[in-house]
């Protein structure tokens, strides 16, 4: 699902709650029948955040951020999972250089990889199409169809409403932290996205 | 609000009264303690009227701050984080009063301002740990985090203050204990006669309603912050 | 061992980064130098015997130096939002503090250990006295690293970030500066360990209050 809406939207403010970031002020979060506040661990298991920071060490290699994070996160066989993510990211051959001198792409694509690392079942996508080149931007687009393909719940918040209609089976607009729109893909197409769009952005 | 008014009203008479009252009883009819000897130290002996039940309202209202900040900690009701700045605010006035007044005090007795006795130091370096507090709040944008650090901070700090006093023990005090030591106890101690108790006493109680007066009038200023805090922030909304 | 296993991933962590720039480190080193060369000038003049000084300008080199690394530990954390990338981890909070906290003690310890030869050359010490003084330096050293920790990982949010951190730090650890004072005095005069056996258990008292108390708060000051 890919979410939609104008800055101060709250896109960001969900994504925190959901992530267990933040303290909703009112309200419960449900996540395969873990209840958030009551059990946070178990919900922090399922979840896999990739935000517009990349949550990575500059001053360590790609392969030791994969590595810490492993740890954190328990991976069995650590090893054989980053590589396999690393080759799929087309990173491997950098493994070895810190994070600093990797590309704005390359560092995102850590970043997806690093989300991914435990396999949540749950995909949190925090605009991660920001400031990517349009390459960087392919690729993000071919890497979310193969992580839909796992059956993964992916959720998605963008500013591009050309990737939201691209990228998303549901698609819903998120005004003022209420979703005020939503579809499913057959049923919309990029110009009615953008009609939809522009009616209630500027009514907010 | 109104009711609310009203109270602090009725309380400001009652406070004034009980100053009149402990003011005239410390500096008239309370007797002078038999053995200090030279008249300096007579005179500068009344100020223990002022200065202990002074102390006694600093130490009350940090340790008020710190409930306070326990149960914001526990409730996250902003109500909790307004007392906790007032009463640790309050204190802090008391503190600095009372190293003046401390001061002034131990001039004509120790024939010093200052001295680093255990106490003294404890009270100087609790009102760092508290202006500190006041600074932490500053400098801080979201109420919510501002509030949480400030719970934090408070609880810490107030447990501190034994710990502090506890390690700079092993100086030797020169501080006079007057209440539950041995009489005359320290350079410039004195023995508490009958009349003295009460006097003292009186003063105490005096102190008390001053600090529950000063809390209302200065939560009062909070709650009303803290509603344009929240009206700021619909219109930002809007 | 489970927990243990983070803690220690935690701290592997901070040392592999900071060996990678050694930027810190070399930081620290330099200044705890500068302290102590400040001290010796500044005595010179007035001081008639300069060693009842030396565990004073220790102290001080030491505080003020572990006051810069304690200042980046977190800012480190903050830069790519990885505190974040922490936070989601399924690990207790309680995890990332001891980590964060022995990483920090860890890096004050070892730039102090450089620091100590030569502040023992240049106080005329007896080198005989650097183990003893080792011992004073760890203990002392994980008592600012317990509150350290704690009001580095709220410094970042403040708007001061660096500067507030040491005035909101020392006043609350004057008890751990007192004891490691007064143990490395006592050693520094050569006093039977009876004699100062009081200010090492202190000292050690004071190491678990202050980690205790901020390993509970720690929760509070990351939570969103």
């Amino acid at each position: 699902m890919t979410l939609v809406g104008p800055n101060g939207a709250g896109k960001t403010t969900l994504m925190r709650i959901l992530a267990a970031l933040s303290r909703p002020t009112a309200g419960r979060v449900v996540l395969g029948g873990c209840d958030l506040a009551l059990d946070p661990t178990s919900v922090r298991r399922m979840i896999g955040l990739v935000s517009h920071r990349t949550l990575l060490y500059d001053d360590l290699s790609g392969e030791q951020n994969l590595l810490f994070y492993a740890r954190m996160y328990d991976v069995t066989q650590p090893r054989a999972r980053i590589e396999e993510l690393l080759r799929q990211m087309g990173l491997w051959e950098r493994r070895r250089d810190p994070v600093s001198t990797y590309s704005r792409g390359m560092q995102q694509r850590l970043a997806i990889a690093r989300a991914v690392l435990h396999s949540p079942s749950v995909l949190l996508l925090d605009e991660p199409d920001a400031g990517l080149d349009r390459h960087a931007t392919e690729m993000l687009g071919t890497l979310l169809r193969q992580t839909d393909l796992s059956r993964r719940t992916v959720l998605m918040t963008t500013h591009n409403l050309e990737h939201a209609a691209a990228w998303g089976e549901r698609i819903g607009i998120l005004v003022n932290g209420q979703i005020v729109f939503q579809a499913t893909r057959p049923a919309i197409d990029l110009t009615a996205l953008r009609a939809q769009y522009d009616r209630y952005a500027s009514s907010a | 609000m109104r009711r609310y008014d009203q109270l602090i009203i009725g309380l400001f008479i009652v406070t004034a009264l009980m100053m009149i009252i402990a003011l005239v009883l410390a500096l008239g009819v309370a007797p002078d303690p038999a053995n200090l000897v030279t008249p300096a130290e007579r005179f500068a002996q009344r100020i223990f009227y002022f200065h202990v039940p002074n102390w006694w309202v600093g130490f009350l209202a940090y340790f008020i701050g710190a409930v306070a900040g326990a149960l914001y900690l526990i409730s996250r009701k902003e109500q909790w984080d307004a007392v906790e700045i007032s009463s640790i605010e309050i204190g802090l006035t008391f503190n600095t009063i009372g190293l003046i007044s401390g001061s002034i005090w131990a001039r004509p007795t120790w024939n010093t301002w200052w001295t680093w006795e255990p106490r003294l130091t404890t009270a100087a370096i609790g009102w760092l740990m508290y202006v500190g507090y006041l600074m932490l709040r500053s400098a801080i944008d979201s109420p919510q985090r501002r509030a949480r650090f400030a719970a934090v901070f408070s609880i810490l700090a107030f447990l501190d203050v034994p710990v502090i006093f506890l390690a700079i023990h092993w100086w030797r005090t020169i501080h006079p204990v007057v209440i539950g030591g041995e009489v005359g106890q320290g350079t410039g101690g004195f023995a508490l006669g009958p009349t003295i108790q009460m006097v003292f006493f009186v003063c105490l109680a005096a102190f008390t309603v001053l600090y529950v007066t000063l809390m209302l009038v200065r939560l009062r200023t909070e709650f009303l912050a803290q509603r344009v805090e929240h009206l700021r922030q619909q219109f930002m909304f809007l | 061992m489970h927990h243990l296993h983070k803690v220690l991933a935690i701290v592997a962590k901070d040392l592999a980064a900071e060996l990678r720039t050694r930027e810190m480190l070399s930081a620290m080193f330099v200044f705890a130098l500068v302290v102590i060369l400040i001290f010796n000038f500044a005595f010179e003049l007035r001081a008639e015997d300069q060693q009842t000084l030396a565990p004073g300008v220790l102290w001080v080199a030491i505080t003020f130096s572990g006051m810069l690394g304690l200042s980046r530990s977190f800012i480190r954390e903050q830069d790519r939002g990885s505190l974040e990338g922490l936070l989601l981890t399924p690990v207790d909070r309680g995890v990332i503090f001891l980590g964060k906290m022995l990483g920090n003690a860890l890096f004050i310890t070892v730039v102090d250990l450089i620091v100590l030869p030569v502040f023992v050359v240049l106080f005329n010490l007896s080198g005989a006295l650097i183990p003893q003084l080792a011992l004073a330096i760890v203990l002392g050293t994980l008592g600012l690293s317990g509150v350290g920790t704690l009001f580095s990982a709220m410094a970042i949010h403040t708007r001061a970030r660096e500067i507030l951190l040491p005035v909101l730090l020392f006043p609350l650890i004057v008890p751990v500066i007192i004891s490691a004072v007064k143990l490395s005095a006592g050693i520094i005069d050569n006093l039977p360990f009876a004699e100062i056996q009081q200010w090492f258990s202190l000292l050690l008292v004071f190491d678990i209050v202050f980690a205790v108390l901020s390993f509970i708060f720690f929760d509070y000051v990351v939570e969103e």
